[in-house]
């Protein structure tokens, strides 16, 4: 009762006062500016006390560092390098190894987390119990202690390289990673590349074309066989005319370590076991979770219209499943590439490491961490607007 | 059923009965077609392949208590020995060994409010339960003060470590997180541009980076003189992260309230404040108690990142415990054990969260 009678004065005296704080723009504004300038301060507060530490310590600003000599060797990298090439172009080799761990771990994730995902609703229930007693395990256990773990099983576990296990011929695995046989330069392989990539654009031109037929004519075109065979089918056709090299470049032991072949080493072998093992558990869980949102009337629609299996699966389920499952799963890649940041503790040469090693030996602590967020933010914001982009060219058109 | 069946040879039909439909099952549920009876079959032969030498390792052959590290070398099994010797330093640390039953203590009274926060009738006094618990822990752990000798932080160390990072993190960065989403909804521009530039650049970056930034640059920011310790430098390094996504999650609290709960307070001429408070928040955090749950076991899983930037928490203490000379290589067993203690932690949280959500959308279904 009180409160009433007390909001009802307060009003009417409000009213009457008509003061300009009562104004709801104004006092917007004032709010605004008010939290806006407190952000300002404090951001213009840290940086002053930063330019004045970093004075009395005399660290230099800036990114002159990035031209100097780096000195330190990396142990694997994908573009040339050596201790004489200078800081930027061992941030480039960093870089580069980031987006290659990323990139190959994102193809096997998905591939063992799809696996998995369907395992979980196998009707057999031995394999859907295996399946989820493995999402169980990797999702509860932190990512570090599993890279640990393969880390030191490569290394303490697996036998010296003059007893390495020989799975397959020309296969070696030994506590120096894993050595496989590669082909042999040769000309085929880049003009087979360019292939593979004439073939994806004549697919695509192919499947336009073949839509527009079948909205005009209503008559089908068989895109997906046609597609697949001119995929394989032309590659094949260019190896052949180059002659089809057979010529593999082996591995083989010399003193205490293998030459030759491709070698994968223990630090990449387990980040990338670690990696796909954990991230794949939480594409299962999309995955499942994106088959069992499609209801079973969907299917039941789609085969009573008179469409085969095949059909069904590819016109009616997995545009459905896919619609929910794509978001989430974009989310885990990039959960991914965030998290191979933990190659700096098993010594994998990624960003993040070798910006350390520059932090350490510079004192550029700033212009270090600086550049390392600067490229995950990169990579962050563009998967969210290619995320954007996507959901709403996906995005249900509601009637 | 009664007592004299067992008396007779001869099967009863009820255990026939038993018999056939577990046969029935097992061929529903194995070999219900060629490629699952296939499946059923390779995964049998694997587990007669693992499960005897798997078990050989972790029992027949293991070493349970030695002194000796070369028993346990010579041993084909598992060294449980080495566990033993280690275990109080990889779940306490360096802390005082003479004075280890404060961190035990701690971390009982840490996991039973844990435990006690999982039944809904102690959330009303949630806040003054969980402020009275970390001020007896952060007396246990310090000391100084009871006749309890004081023990710097330095020394603290193990699953103390990580319990604090996790519940301090998450207890500290929860009211940010509400501000942060609510800012991130509002409608002056500036304050939800502020919000947004945080919470995306937070969510852009790996936690190793914010790490390497409080240990390395939060020192520069101060004025000159002022130095914070290691770990409290840490423990901001993980509020930061926590809020920018227990934000998020709020977030989308916030926007699962249909619009016309906004539209009533404001008619009923609440503000911005008493609105937020009376109405919106009260429903929109209920709704997302389970992803706040498995946020928590993320942010619990992450603390383990520490041991980058030499903080000793449990993972830390086990990868120390490892560099032993003595003791070195049992690495199997240290991770193992390491393991098992995240898990109980990380299953239990996620089972809940999982129960909870049930329960929920059991409840709004009436």
């Amino acid at each position: 009762m009180t409160q009433l009678s007390e909001s009802a004065g307060g009003t009417s005296t409000r009213t009457v006062r008509a003061s300009f704080l009562a104004n709801e723009n104004v006092r917007a504004v004032l709010f605004q500016l008010l939290v806006g300038g407190a952000v300002l301060g404090l951001v213009w507060y840290l940086v002053d006390n930063t330019m004045t530490n970093l004075e009395q310590q005399s660290i230099a600003t800036g990114f002159g560092f990035l031209d100097r000599s780096a000195s330190f060797a990396i142990s694997e990298s994908a573009i040339p390098y050596s201790p004489a090439d200078n800081y930027f172009r061992a941030f480039l080799v960093g870089l580069f190894n980031t987006l290659y761990v990323a990139a190959i771990g994102i193809v096997l994730a998905t591939l063992l987390g799809t696996v998995i995902g369907v395992a979980r609703l196998s009707s057999n229930w031995l394999v859907a119990r295996l399946a989820s007693v493995y999402v169980e395990v990797v999702r509860n256990i932190p990512l570090l202690l599993q890279l640990f773990f393969w880390y030191a099983f490569i290394t303490g576990v697996l036998p010296h390289p003059r007893q390495a296990d020989n799975p397959l011929p020309g296969v070696f695995l030994s506590n120096r990673g894993l050595s496989v046989p590669v082909p042999e330069p040769h000309p085929a392989w880049t003009a087979m590349l360019i292939a593979v990539a004439v073939a994806v654009v004549a697919v695509m031109v192919l499947s336009s074309w073949a839509k527009r037929r079948q909205a005009k004519t209503g008559q089908p075109f068989p895109t997906l066989s046609v597609g697949l065979g001119v995929l394989i089918g032309l590659p094949l056709v260019v190896y052949g005319a180059f002659g089809a090299p057979t010529a593999l470049d082996m591995p083989e032991l010399r003193g205490f370590n293998f030459r030759g072949g491709a070698r994968l080493t223990p630090e990449f072998t387990a980040l990338i076991l670690g990696l796909v093992i954990y991230t794949a558990g939480f594409i299962a869980e999309i995955v499942r979770s994106g088959i069992i949102a499609v209801s079973k009337g969907q299917s039941e629609a789609g085969l009573s219209l008179g469409l085969s299996r095949g059909q069904v699966l590819r016109l009616i389920l997995l545009p459905q499943a896919l619609r929910i499952i794509i978001p989430p799963t974009t989310g885990q890649y990039l959960n991914l590439t965030k998290n191979s940041s933990l190659a700096v503790a098993i010594g994998y040469p990624d960003l993040v490491s070798v910006l350390n090693t520059t932090l350490n030996q510079t004192g550029q602590a700033i212009e270090a961490v600086a550049m390392m967020m600067a490229v995950y933010l990169t990579i962050s914001l563009s998967i969210a607007l290619f995320m954007n982009w996507y959901n709403a060219r996906i995005a249900l058109v509601e009637r | 059923m009664t007592a004299e069946t067992r008396d007779d040879p001869r099967p009863s039909p009820d255990f026939a009965a038993r018999v056939a439909g577990s046969l029935a099952w097992v061929r529903n549920n194995l070999f219900n077609t060629w490629y699952n009876a296939l499946f059923t079959l390779i995964i049998a032969w694997f587990f007669l392949n693992v499960l005897p030498p798997l078990f050989d390792w972790m029992v027949t052959n293991s070493v349970w208590q030695t002194d000796d590290p070369r028993v346990c070398r010579d041993a084909a099994g598992a060294c449980w020995a080495f566990i033993h010797e280690k275990y109080r330093f990889i779940l306490f640390g360096t802390y005082p060994y003479d004075e280890q039953w404060r961190p035990l203590l701690m971390v009982m009274i840490t996991i039973a409010l844990l435990a006690a926060s999982c039944d809904k009738r102690t959330w009303r006094f949630i806040v003054p339960m969980w402020v009275a618990g970390l001020t007896v822990s952060g007396v246990l752990l310090w000391g100084g003060v009871f006749g309890l000798t004081y023990v710097e932080n330095l020394r603290w160390g193990g699953l103390p470590i990580t319990l604090l990072l996790s519940v301090v993190g998450l207890a500290v960065a929860f009211p940010i997180a509400v501000l942060l989403a609510l800012g991130r909804r509002s409608d002056l521009p500036v304050v939800r541009a502020i919000c947004i530039c945080y919470i995306e650049m937070i969510r852009g970056v790996p936690l190793i980076t914010l790490l390497f930034m409080s240990s390395v640059m939060l020192p520069l920011f101060l004025p000159t003189g002022v130095t914070i310790d290691k770990l409290l430098r840490a423990q901001i390094a993980m509020i930061m992260f926590a809020a920018a996504y227990l934000a998020e999650v709020i977030r989308g609290g916030l926007q699962s309230l249909p619009r016309g709960q906004y539209e009533a307070a404001d008619s009923l001429g609440l503000g911005y404040w008493r609105k937020m408070r009376l109405i919106i928040l009260p429903q929109a955090l209920a709704v997302v108690i389970p992803p706040i749950v498995n946020t928590f076991i993320a942010f619990f899983k992450d603390t383990s990142l520490v041991l980058i930037i030499g903080i000793f928490d449990i993972m830390t203490a086990t990868k120390s415990a490892l560099t032993d000379p003595h003791w070195r290589g049992f690495f199997r067993e240290a991770y193992l054990f390491t393991g098992v203690i995240y898990f109980c932690f990380c299953f239990f949280m996620s089972k809940y969260s999982q129960w909870l959500e049930k329960e929920f959308s059991k409840g709004r279904r009436h």
